[in-house]
């Protein structure tokens, strides 16, 4: 088991799909929101995933195939 | 003896011990050293920072590290130059260049990884480790070195050679990853969680952010101990805009300096400034953005510490500036031709940042104002390469001299 934390980046459309619980039932993965932010066609949340690390995997290319970006939960770390 | 005492979230308050963290395990908000103020209001004054050496760590006190884990390089106590020659061009009254390009690999990272690297020492790590495209991991390296600790560095497969070399000549481990800077970053990220490495701006974050603020109580010492009114500082992940701030705001609490306002500018590139767009738009909510900008060194598409920056900026009366890659390039010229200093694009960003912020009357020109270079120019030298001086080609002889000098724009420059 792994356990990986993320930020969802939404905007345009992606804003008003059901993601994160289409998340929790099309993969064997646990869903766990800590902090989120959400406007009419913007809005990020930080969650907790909690699966195997190749379910995990699938999880997060299908979350990016949706139209959402995926960050770590720090921002980006390749810095100048 | 370090005076910190424990990490803290920055959104919900709760404490952590001093260990290798960045996020708080309940809400995920980033972690920030937390100090015994008394602890160092009882023994901080003038007098003790003045008699303390010519670096960074003449402000030990105030630094997460005990004495004996110092990685020492010397950074830091780079001068404070009174740019009256660009203030001029500028129409400004007071304006000082704070010239960080003077570090031991040209660049602030020295600040922020050579605490980093002392602290990770303390830790017990042996291993520092960074994904980075230029200045973090040459100083990274550097510092690995001087410490005797190995160094592994992370970089995108198709990274010019000449950006590897800064890093390569310390002998480090390089790593190149075949895949986005996307890719690069997920990778690193999941690697901090699951290796013994001291990440510098991953997992020991918290410390390496520690490091900026010495910007601040430096200037302020070089000064006269006083703060600017205005500062002007570029931002990427925007933790260094914050990290002056804060730097101020510390010596004003301890009583080192007045307590006068001090307005915040941050600079970004137009192609790639998602903190200052969201400054223009008013909002808090950081949308990330894919880099377009000769300022590689800013470019950041999702920073960290941005609503952190955008909150700074609010509290300070202050505001931000985005400029064209074009503009990076004058700035640089125009820092070079008027005070000598040879910056690298994100210096182009703060001279462009600062002449924007003027014609926007973000900053008062009649007010003393601090421009933050923080990179050596040869480090982008790719830049300005095709808009400097050319050469006058001339034979040995003082006839084809006469001749050449005669026909050339430039001589109408020299004197004499």
């Amino acid at each position: 088991m792994a356990t990986r934390r993320v930020r969802f980046t939404f905007e345009g459309d992606a804003v008003t799909e059901p993601i994160i619980y289409l998340l929790g039932r099309e993969f064997e993965i646990v869903t766990n929101i800590r902090m989120a932010d959400v406007e009419q066609d913007f809005g990020w949340v930080v969650l907790e995933l909690d699966g195997s690390h190749d379910e995990i995997d699938r999880a997060l290319s299908w979350v990016e195939e949706q139209g959402v970006r995926v960050d770590p939960v720090a921002g980006d770390v390749v810095e100048g | 003896m370090t005076y910190a005492t424990s990490l803290t979230c920055r959104e919900c308050s709760r404490e952590f011990p001093l260990d290798p963290l960045h996020v708080c395990d309940f809400c995920f908000g980033p972690l920030e050293v937390a100090y015994d103020h008394d602890g160092i209001q009882s023994k901080i004054s003038r007098e003790r920072i003045e008699s303390g050496p010519r670096s960074i760590w003449r402000y030990k006190d105030l630094l997460p590290v005990d004495d004996e884990f110092i990685v020492d390089l010397n950074v830091g106590w780079t001068p404070l130059l009174r740019a009256d020659r660009l203030a001029e061009q500028l129409g400004m009254r007071e304006l000082y260049i704070k010239n960080d390009t003077c570090n031991p690999s040209w660049s602030f990272k020295d600040r922020v990884v050579a605490v980093a690297s002392s602290r990770a020492r303390q830790m017990g790590f042996q291993t520092l480790a960074c994904a980075s495209t230029g200045n973090l991991a040459n100083s990274v390296s550097a510092h690995a070195a001087r410490a005797g600790m190995d160094a592994i560095v992370f970089i995108p497969h198709d990274l010019e050679a000449g950006k590897v070399l800064g890093s390569a000549v310390y002998n480090p481990t390089i790593v190149a990853v075949n895949g986005s800077y996307d890719d690069v970053n997920r990778l690193c990220s999941e690697l901090a969680d699951n290796r013994q490495w001291a990440f510098v701006n991953i997992n020991v974050r918290p410390y390496y952010a520690e490091g900026s603020r010495t910007l601040a109580y430096e200037v302020a010492e070089q000064l006269g101990w006083r703060a600017p009114r205005q500062v002007v500082a570029p931002m990427a992940s925007g933790s260094l805009f914050t990290k002056i701030h804060k730097g101020f705001q510390e010596f004003q609490r301890y009583g080192l300096i007045e307590d006068t306002p001090i307005r915040m500018i941050g600079a970004q590139a137009e192609g790639c400034s998602p903190i200052t767009t969201a400054w223009r738009g008013g909002t808090t909510n950081i949308r990330p953005v894919k880099p377009a900008t000769i300022a590689k060194s800013l470019a950041i598409g999702n920073p960290a510490d941005g609503y952190y920056a955008l909150k700074t900026m609010k509290r300070t009366d202050g505001g931000a500036t985005g400029v064209s890659d074009a503009e990076v390039v004058e700035g640089i010229q125009l820092l070079a031709e008027c005070e000598g200093v040879f910056a690298e694009t994100a210096g182009g960003v703060t001279i462009a940042g600062l002449r924007q912020a003027i014609a926007t009357e973000q900053i008062d020109p009649d007010e003393p104002t601090v421009a933050f270079i923080t990179g050596g120019g040869l480090k982008t030298a790719d830049a300005v390469v095709e808009h400097v001086t050319q050469p006058i080609p001339v034979e040995g002889t003082l006839q084809s001299f006469e001749d050449a000098f005669a026909e050339a724009p430039q001589a109408a420059a020299v004197g004499g």
